[in-house]
């Protein structure tokens, strides 16, 4: 089977971005908003017909999924270390196609009405399509240099994004710290690229990843600082991985990038590029899990978990909608992260990696819901924060309802697709660690709890009075919620072991029952709490909040992680390490170059006079040089 | 040729020539003598040419006629040197060497 025509996929986004970026000034708005609807339609179905044609057709041969890989020759450093370009067909690829372009495509559509009378709409149009072909990119790359250029790529619109009101001072310090902090991960990110390709000589995801292949089993040639080379180098690429996740410690730029539109945090920070680093994990899986028996791996569980948890917690406190959402994004992508962690290789162990992707898929549904109700309920009233909010159920019923559905479906109540994803991580947990177990428990609860606490404190609690009467959004915005809240039900029924597995062989997933009966009575406590706190009004928050407390202001914080990296930037590496070096700099290295220029002026100040303008000194000096020029010749050659 | 008269005698001569005209070249004030010089030189140079073609290979022209290439262009020399001159008295009414020295540093 011929995949070659994928390469469309992208192509086509990159191709609108062209288009509407180049002509922005001459482009309608209606216009550009209507070919970046279509344009994407076009990847969209294309996206479906590869799921077809794989899933259904020819992916499958004697129980084993195959990949399909089409790729051309970019540039080659040796016989083997060569970098392609091209697209792989997989199980996972696959499976983000239809996440990318499916998202991506609602928010095309939801955009047109939220953005609409926006002076920069048609840029902001090309910037979205530029973000897809990045993101499309990314998930069929075929070798590390090729996701490496499309994960710059996708940081790139993401910073566009954010600072897309660059009118705003915050929006301006929240794009740079994003694009900062995410391109510190990546020197990680890339120093692990060059040690894979120093020592096993090959970029190729194929070849890398093969159990039996020469990366994986040679792999106790080298050991640095008592790990194997490998394992240092799986470890760095975590760290860009975990900065592109936002993952604990690297999460700080997450909540800042909610300056940016709420339509792109749905796509950018929440569906699609925010789980890069689960997909990278996910995609050199085999290296993680056989290299040094898993060691790269246990940290991945572990970071995750303790991100879940934090952000978590920080989750509770916070009064701005979307950065709730945000630090929700976060503790939901630790899930993923966990899940992947806790995972096996082969049939049934394999569960927490297909429980990390089935997560993925049903998250980014739910997620993107989320923010796109949150966009709806901003867009009405004009504020982000909690406390100007309360009885909305009644002026905007579709957007209430859309969002219930919503956080049904992260709290894992049954019958919701965050039900099924979230049991299958804690079965895979359960079955490795039980602390990371009672960990993510726990978080299941405190998610119940903090979505129950927005969904109640924005659509019951106090009776405001609005000064505008708050009114339902257009049909271009409700359609939209309406599709995504009927996929936060249904993306649950998708029996995902069948299609996403570690070895590439389906296995039957079945519902832990005591399991998941535990999950969805801590997930209802949560949600019970958050009923009785605030369904109405009450001292009852407050009184809580006391309780704890120092815990309560430091959460409340966000645990002073921002101020940490503050201190560490400003006094320690400015003041003590960058302050001594622009010194240096300045007088030793500058010093040196002045000197000659100076002393060249001076000197020259000094001869000019010599230039008088007198012809006849002038002409002494040429009389001058040819006398003497005539006695060395005569003193040399005649005498 | 001319009898009893060697070529130490004449190239005496124009060596003596032509240091005058240097010597006047570099020392007087007017333009005009200035060109005068320059005249010097080029007939002593001249002179030689034809001295040392009729004295040492008589056989042969080529110094003759190069001699009058070099009265040629002396002649369309002075030509452009008095119509520099002119212009530049139009600008600063004199025909002084000092009054040209704007053109420096």
């Amino acid at each position: 089977m011929d995949f070659t025509y994928t390469i469309l996929i992208p192509l086509i986004p990159l191709a609108i971005f062209l288009l509407l970026g180049i002509n922005y000034n001459k482009i309608k708005p209606v216009v550009s908003g209507v070919i970046g609807s279509l344009g994407l339609f076009t990847s969209l179905s294309l996206s479906y017909y590869t799921a077809y044609q794989y899933y259904f057709v020819v992916g499958k041969v004697d129980g084993v999924y195959q990949t399909f890989v089409q790729k051309w020759r970019w540039m080659s450093f040796t016989d083997t270390l060569v970098i392609d370009m091209g697209v792989l067909i997989d199980q996972i690829s696959v499976m983000m196609l239809i996440v990318v372009t499916t998202i991506s495509f609602v928010v095309h559509l939801y955009s047109r009405g939220y953005m609409k009378g926006d002076p920069g709409y048609t840029k902001f149009f090309a910037f979205l399509s530029l973000f897809t072909f990045s993101m499309l990119g990314l998930v069929m790359a075929t070798n590390l240099f090729q996701i490496y250029i499309f994960w710059e790529l996708v940081g790139v619109s993401s910073f566009l994004l954010i600072g897309y009101y660059y009118t705003k001072p915050s929006a301006v310090a929240a794009a740079k710290k994003a694009f900062i902090v995410t391109r510190f991960a990546d020197l990680g990110f890339l120093i692990g690229i060059l040690i894979i390709g120093y020592y096993t000589g090959t970029f190729d995801f194929m070849e890398l990843t093969n159990p039996e292949g020469a990366a994986i089993t040679n792999w106790a040639s080298t050991s640095f600082m008592g790990l194997s080379v490998i394992t240092w180098a799986l470890i760095l690429m975590f760290m860009g991985g975990a900065g592109k996740s936002a993952m604990f410690p690297l999460h700080i730029w997450l909540p800042d990038a909610m300056e940016g539109p709420t339509p792109v945090s749905a796509l950018i920070h929440a569906a699609t590029m925010v789980v890069a680093g689960v997909y990278l994990v996910a995609r050199l899986f085999n290296m993680y899990y056989f290299v040094e028996d898993g060691y790269a791996l246990n940290i991945v569980a572990w970071v995750g978990a303790i991100s879940a948890l934090i952000a978590a917690i920080i989750a509770l406190t916070q009064t701005d909608i979307k950065r709730v959402l945000a630090f929700s994004t976060m503790s939901q992508i630790g899930y993923m992260m966990l899940a992947l962690g806790v995972s096996s290789y082969e049939g049934h162990d394999g569960l927490g990696y297909m429980a990390s992707m089935f997560h993925l898929f049903t998250h980014a549904m739910f997620k993107a819901l989320l923010f796109l109700a949150a966009g709806s309920i901003i867009h009405a009233i004009h504020s982000n924060y909690l406390q100007d909010m309360g009885g909305l159920r009644k002026y905007m019923p579709i957007t209430h309802i859309t969002f219930l559905i919503a956080a049904l479906s992260i709290s894992g109540v049954p019958g919701f697709a965050g039900f099924f994803s979230k049991d299958e991580i804690l079965v895979a947990a359960y079955e490795h660690n039980k602390i990371i177990y009672f960990i993510s428990l726990f978080v299941a609860g405190l998610t119940a709890f903090y979505m129950f606490r927005l969904y109640f404190g924005i659509f019951w609690g106090k009776d405001k009075t609005y000064e505008h009467l708050p009114h339902e959004s257009p049909k271009s915005m409700t359609i939209p919620l309406l599709f995504l809240a009927f996929m936060s039900i249904a993306a649950g029924y998708i029996h995902f072991g069948e299609y996403v597995t570690a070895d590439h062989q389906s296995f039957e997933v079945h519902l832990n029952y005591p399991l998941a009966a535990i999950a969805v009575g801590v997930g209802f406590v949560g949600i019970i709490i958050a009923y009785i706190f605030y369904k109405k009004p009450n001292e009852l928050p407050n009184k809580v909040s006391k309780a704890f407390g120092n815990l309560y202001t430091w959460a409340y914080h966000k645990f002073y992680i921002d101020e940490v990296y503050l201190f560490i930037t400003k006094q320690i590496i400015f003041k003590r390490i960058s302050a001594p070096f622009a010194w240096f700099d300045k007088k030793v290295v500058d010093g040196t170059m002045d000197l000659v220029g100076n002393s060249t002026v001076a000197t020259s100040k000094k001869i000019k006079g010599l230039q008088s303008g007198k012809v006849q000194d002038y002409a002494f000096a040429f009389v001058a040089g040819a006398v003497i020029l005539a006695m060395i010749f005569i003193y040399n050659w005649i005498i | 040729m001319i009898q009893g008269i060697s070529i130490y005698e004449i190239l005496t001569i124009t060596t003596t020539l032509f240091f005058i005209g240097v010597y006047g070249f570099l020392t007087r004030k007017n333009l005009i003598t200035m060109l005068l010089s320059i005249e010097l030189i080029l007939n002593a140079s001249a002179v030689n040419f034809v001295v040392i073609n009729t004295y040492l290979f008589p056989e042969n022209l080529q110094g003759v006629f190069f001699s009058i290439f070099i009265i040629a262009i002396a002649a369309a020399e002075t030509a452009l040197a008095v119509a520099i001159i002119i212009n530049l008295y139009k600008l600063v009414t004199s025909v002084e060497v000092e009054d040209t020295e704007t053109m420096k540093y």
